[in-house]
This record gives C-alpha cells, structure tokens and sequence, in this order.
C-alpha cells in the first residue's frame, strides 16, 4: 500500500447506539488509506476531542443517527479550539435531524455550529472521502 | 535446585527477612529489625540476621533475593498528554511497576512545572504522549523542557514511536535516558508491561546504588523488585497460576498500611451486567492503585476527612473519631494495646478498605438521554471476582479480619460501583506476600504451593 494517509477520528455521538454504519465507515476509509480512529457508538465530545488530540488526526468525522444530532454537536468547535485543535476539519452525517427537514437549512445551522460540512441522509461516505481530498489537498 | 533461601524486604521501617526452605516448601523462620538507611543498611540487616540465626540456627542459603522500599520508594512522575488517555496510562504503569507517583502531568509542560519537578528529589520520570503515529508535539516539548532539568534523573521514554529518533536528538546529551514501547500505542489500547520492565529494571541498576543499598549487592544476587512490584507479582501468580499449578482465578488484595492503602486486582474486569457499554481506556489485567490519603496512622486525619459522616458513624459509632485520628497521626508507630484501641483500628480500616475499593474499582455511569437510559462502565467489573485478600498489620493482628474487609464488597446502597458481590476471603496471616512476589521470579511453582499452604481462608 502507498504511504497513509492522515488521521481521522470516527464515532456516533450522543446517546446513538446505531453501530452498522459506523463499522461500515471504519472499513471503508482505512481501505482508502487513512489512520482510522474509531471512539465507537455512545461517543461524548471529549472522547472525540480527546482521541484526535493523542492520534494527532487532521479530521473527525462525526455520526449521528437517530436524530438529536444537533443538540449533540453543540459547541463541539468550541471545545475543539479550546483543546488547542485549531485547524481540525468536523463533518457530520447520517440522519442528523429529526424526520424530513430542508436540508439547506439544517447544513446552514451545522455550518454556524462550526462544522465544515454536513451531509443528508442516505449520503454515503464516499462523499466524506472526496471532500477530505479537496479540504486537505490530497 | 538450591535447598535454602533468604528472601528480604528492605522496609520502609523494617528489614524483614523470611528463610525458606525449598525442598520441602517451608518457611524456617522470620525476623526483623529495623531499616538503616541513614548509615549502612546493612547495620539492619546484619541485626535481623542474628536475630534470625537465634531461632534458626546457622543455615546455608543458595540465593538471597531482596526487595526495597526503603529511603521512599521509588519516587516517580507520570507525564502524558491527555490527562484520561496517556497521562493515566503512565500512570498505572509506573503503579505496577511498583512505584510511588508524586504527580502526574499533561499536555505541554511549562517552566514553573520543570521547576517543581526539579525540587521533587524524583527517582525516575517517565515521558509519554502521543499514540504511536499520532501527537509528536507536545512529547517533543516535553523531551525539551526536560532535557534542561539539572537534577538528571533517569528518564523513560514510553510514546509515540514516531517521535522517539527526534527525542533521541533533544536527549542526546542526557545521561540516562531509556526508550520503550509506547504505553498507549493505539487509542484505549493499555500496553504496560514494556514500560514496567524498563522501570525494574532502571530500579535495580541505578536507584539501588543512589541508595545506598548497593552494599549488600555483594552477596545478595539482585535487589530485584520495588516492594509493591513483589506484592503484585505475588498476586498474578496466585490469580493465574505457573506451568504446573493452577491459580485461584481472579483476586483482589487489599494492603492497608500506615500512610496508604494499596489495591491490587488480578483479572480482566469485563462487563457481567447486560447492555453496559464499556468505555474509556483499558484496565491493566494486573492493576495497583495507592490511595496516599487513607491509612491507619500518618493518614488517619486524611481518612477522616476523605469519609462520608454516614459511613464514619456505621463503622466508628460511639467513637470520638477526629480525635483518635488526630492521636495516630501524630503517634505514627502506635500500636493497640486496649480493645478500644482495637476497636477503632479495626473501624478505620474498614473506612480505608470501603473507600479504597470504592476508588479502584470499575462504576456504572448512568446517562438519561432523549431516548432513555443509557448504562456505561468504567474500569473494572469485579462483581464475580473469586477472592479478596487481606494483608497488612490491621487486617493480619485484627480479630475480625473478615469484617474489615467485608467493608470493600459490593452493596445495594452503592449499585453503580462494581465491587465483588461474594468472594472468598483470605488473610496473609504469616505476611508472605512479598516474599512470595520475589520467590516466584525463580520458582513460580514453589512461590504458588507455598501461597496456598501458608495463606489462611477464612
Ligand atoms: C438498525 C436500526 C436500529 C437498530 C440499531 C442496531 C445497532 N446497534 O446498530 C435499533 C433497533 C437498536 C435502533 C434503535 C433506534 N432507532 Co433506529 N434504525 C435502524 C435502521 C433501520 C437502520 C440503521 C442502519 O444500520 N443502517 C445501515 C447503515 C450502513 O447506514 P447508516 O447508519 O445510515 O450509515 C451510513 C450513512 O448514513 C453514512 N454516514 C453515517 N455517518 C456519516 C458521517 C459522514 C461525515 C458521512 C459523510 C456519511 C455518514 O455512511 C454510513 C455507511 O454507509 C434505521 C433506518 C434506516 N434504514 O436507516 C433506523 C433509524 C436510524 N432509527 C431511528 C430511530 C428513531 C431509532 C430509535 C430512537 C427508536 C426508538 N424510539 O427507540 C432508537 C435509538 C436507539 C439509540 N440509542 O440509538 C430513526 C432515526 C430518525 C431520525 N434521525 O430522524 C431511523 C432513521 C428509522 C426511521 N426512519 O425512523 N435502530
């Protein structure tokens, strides 16, 4: 295989117990190349935080399924930039809000929460892998 | 096979000798006297060894195996980077590795830290942080601050792997500098055992001598283990067994002294209750704590504070507790005489092993969620462990050795911490665990026969 690729820290946040897709995104980046870190389902901030500050990752990428993603990922930035984790990417993904919303609307609020991107359901990863590529000039 | 051996404990107080006699897995006898560090330390040695020689007449011994905690212990820091992850993860290491951990640090260290750690009167640092591939940073400026300490005591180097040819660099210059596997290699994933030889082995050759206690190497082969380190090696073999003689399965030790009470525990800790979610980083599968706020002397005033009132009152009831702490904190070598005085004794120790335990065992965190109740652990789950043993003075001359530490098991009143709900109980009623520690580096099997003879159910 061809040098690794940098670090990214995988989890499903809150109290989401959704494993599948986390797996499924686990295997995936780490065939593309990438240092996967998984923190796994029922996963605080602070763990994410904490993990991509001893694995020096360059991104988290952050599941939420079952709809109080929102709620979970606030002031996931602050506490980032708190831990001295000034330039870490955040995108999250899955089913990030409740039911059916306008997802412009719902990507415009993860947008002000800090994240650098947010993706309706049903995207897969593959979409994570190729904006990872441009956000970081791979 | 040599037939006698002599193995020693260079106390913080006492040098304690315990003859053996292999063939027949007996102990000949025991005798002690006090620890002399100051001048020689073999003064001390020499004076139990007459007294031993009075009971037991002249006897040849094949090996003289020895264990210290004399002048301190073996004083040491942890550094690490995140304070759960590798700064914890340094932290049991040195643990088990039998050392007494002043402090531990994380993140970047500054000036006023490398100062403090400098006026520490340290044994050994150990420097980790970083996952192996992961955060070179912080160690680097670590390594940099340290390389500037002016009293060069030796450093361990347990991190990030690819950081260490930089480290190697800034060090270069550093008179004693060792470098081990990462104690944290992956996220979670505990490696202890690398860091722990490193440290025994820094201890034997270079702490040793620094003490004073090189002396005696001329005719004991090796000092070869912190005391604490032999209490724990006595505990795995007893836990898992050697090549020709089962263990007793999984087993806690509780070591109540005067300053501290160590908890040892010897088994995985997996969750037995459903739908827990293990979290955090990994429990070593031998792990020691040292609580340095509960003890039966110099820490009966910590104790006292440390203690919920409700548990000082179901313990100590009728009983002016401040005050008799206060006594035994200022009258550190007191011994009971009264029942009364035993009384307390035996009150404290249960408040030292109920907390102890407390702090050492896993817990069940219990979060309310939009969707209902989730369950986490952390640490170990040791509500099926086998057996809990006893050791120390309070448990070893108490009465009711059993209440004490009836103490340390699992209660209703406590659910969320997993603390064995009904094992076994055992009291070192002869003191051997040590001994036994040190024996076992050369005959696990003996160590192991002698354990089970000479340990007493109760
Ligand atoms: C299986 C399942 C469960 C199982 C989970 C078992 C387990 N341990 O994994 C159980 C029965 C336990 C369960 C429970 C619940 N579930 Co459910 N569950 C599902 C179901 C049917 C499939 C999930 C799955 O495994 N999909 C397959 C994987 C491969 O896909 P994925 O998880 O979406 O992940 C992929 C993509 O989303 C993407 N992706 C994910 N993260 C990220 C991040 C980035 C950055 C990117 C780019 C991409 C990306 O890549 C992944 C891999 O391809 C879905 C419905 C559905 N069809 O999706 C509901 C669903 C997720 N569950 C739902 C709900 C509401 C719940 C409960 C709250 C129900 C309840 N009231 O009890 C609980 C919550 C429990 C908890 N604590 O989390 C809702 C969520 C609604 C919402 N968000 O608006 C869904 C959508 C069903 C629905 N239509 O209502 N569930």
């Amino acid at each position: 295989m061809e040098i690794k690729l940098p670090t990214i820290v995988i989890g499903v946040i809150g109290a989401d117990c959704h494993a599948v897709g986390n797996k499924i995104i686990e295997t995936i980046l780490t065939e593309e190349g990438f240092s996967v870190v998984n923190v796994g389902v029922l996963s605080t901030q602070e763990e994410f935080i904490n993990a991509a500050l001893e694995t020096d990752a360059k991104a988290i990428f952050i599941s939420s399924l079952y709809g109080h993603g929102e709620m979970d990922c606030e002031g996931m930035r602050e506490k980032c930039q708190e831990a001295g984790l000034d330039d870490i990417l955040l995108y999250v993904g899955g089913n990030i809000v409740v039911g059916k919303q306008g997802f412009e609307e719902v990507e415009k609020r993860f947008v002000s929460l800090g994240f650098n991107r947010a993706y309706p359901p049903g995207t897969p990863i593959h979409a994570g892998i190729r904006d990872i590529k441009i956000d970081l000039n791979l | 096979m040599e037939n006698n051996l002599l193995l020693i404990d260079f106390g913080s107080t006492y040098t304690k000798l315990t003859a053996i006699d292999l063939i027949n897995e007996e102990i000949i006898g025991t005798a002690k006297d006090i620890t002399t560090v100051e001048s020689d330390i073999l003064e001390g040695y020499e004076k139990a060894l007459s007294k031993l020689k009075e009971k037991i007449g002249c006897i040849d011994f094949g090996s003289h195996l020895a264990c210290s905690s004399a002048a301190g212990g073996l004083k040491m820091i942890a550094i690490g980077l995140v304070p759960e992850l590798t700064a914890e993860a340094s932290k049991r290491a040195a643990l088990g590795a039998g050392a007494r951990v002043i402090k531990t640090y994380s993140f970047e260290l500054s000036k006023r830290e490398i100062e403090e750690i400098d006026s520490m009167k340290l044994d050994m640092i150990l420097l980790s942080g970083g996952t192996d591939g992961g955060n070179k940073k912080c160690i680097l400026h670590n390594a940099k601050l340290l390389s500037q300490i002016k009293n060069k005591i030796p450093i361990v180097v347990a991190g990030n792997k690819s950081a260490l040819d930089e480290i190697e660099e800034i060090l270069f210059n550093y008179p004693q500098v060792v470098f081990t596997e990462n104690v944290m290699p992956k996220l979670n994933l505990i490696n202890v055992e690398p860091v722990r030889e490193e440290i025994r082995k820094l201890f034997f050759e270079r702490i040793i001598e620094a003490k004073g206690i090189n002396k005696t190497k001329s005719f004991i082969e090796n000092i070869i283990l912190p005391t604490p380190a032999a209490v724990l090696e006595a505990a795995k073999i007893l836990a898992m067994g050697s090549e020709n003689e089962e263990g007793l399965g999984s087993i806690i030790i509780v070591d109540i002294g005067g300053a501290t009470t160590d908890i040892h525990s010897i088994g995985k800790g997996d969750p037995t209750l459903d739908s827990v979610n293990l979290k955090g980083l990994e429990e070593p599968f031998a792990k020691r704590t040292v609580e340095g706020d509960l003890g039966m002397r110099y820490s009966a005033l910590s104790l006292y504070e440390a203690a919920d009132k409700k548990d000082i009152k179901k313990y100590l009831s009728g009983v002016e507790v401040l005050k008799e702490c206060e006594f035994r904190h200022n009258t550190i070598d007191f011994v009971p005489l009264s029942e009364h005085d035993f009384k307390v004794d035996e009150g404290l120790a249960k408040l030292a092993t109920h907390y102890s335990m407390n702090r050492h065992v896993g817990r069940i965190e219990t979060l309310y969620t939009p969707i209902g109740m989730v369950m986490n652990q952390i640490g170990k789950d040791t509500l099926e462990f086998d057996y809990m043993i006893g050791t120390g003075g309070v448990i070893v001359h108490s009465k009711n050795p059993e209440s004490i530490l009836s103490a340390g098991i699992f209660s209703e009143s406590e659910p969320d911490i997993l603390k064995p709900k009904n094992p076994k109980f055992i009291i070192d009623n002869h003191y051997i665990l040590s001994a036994m520690g040190l024996l076992a580096q050369k005959y696990p099997t003996s160590a192991l026969r002698m354990m089970k003879k000479y340990l007493k159910n109760i």
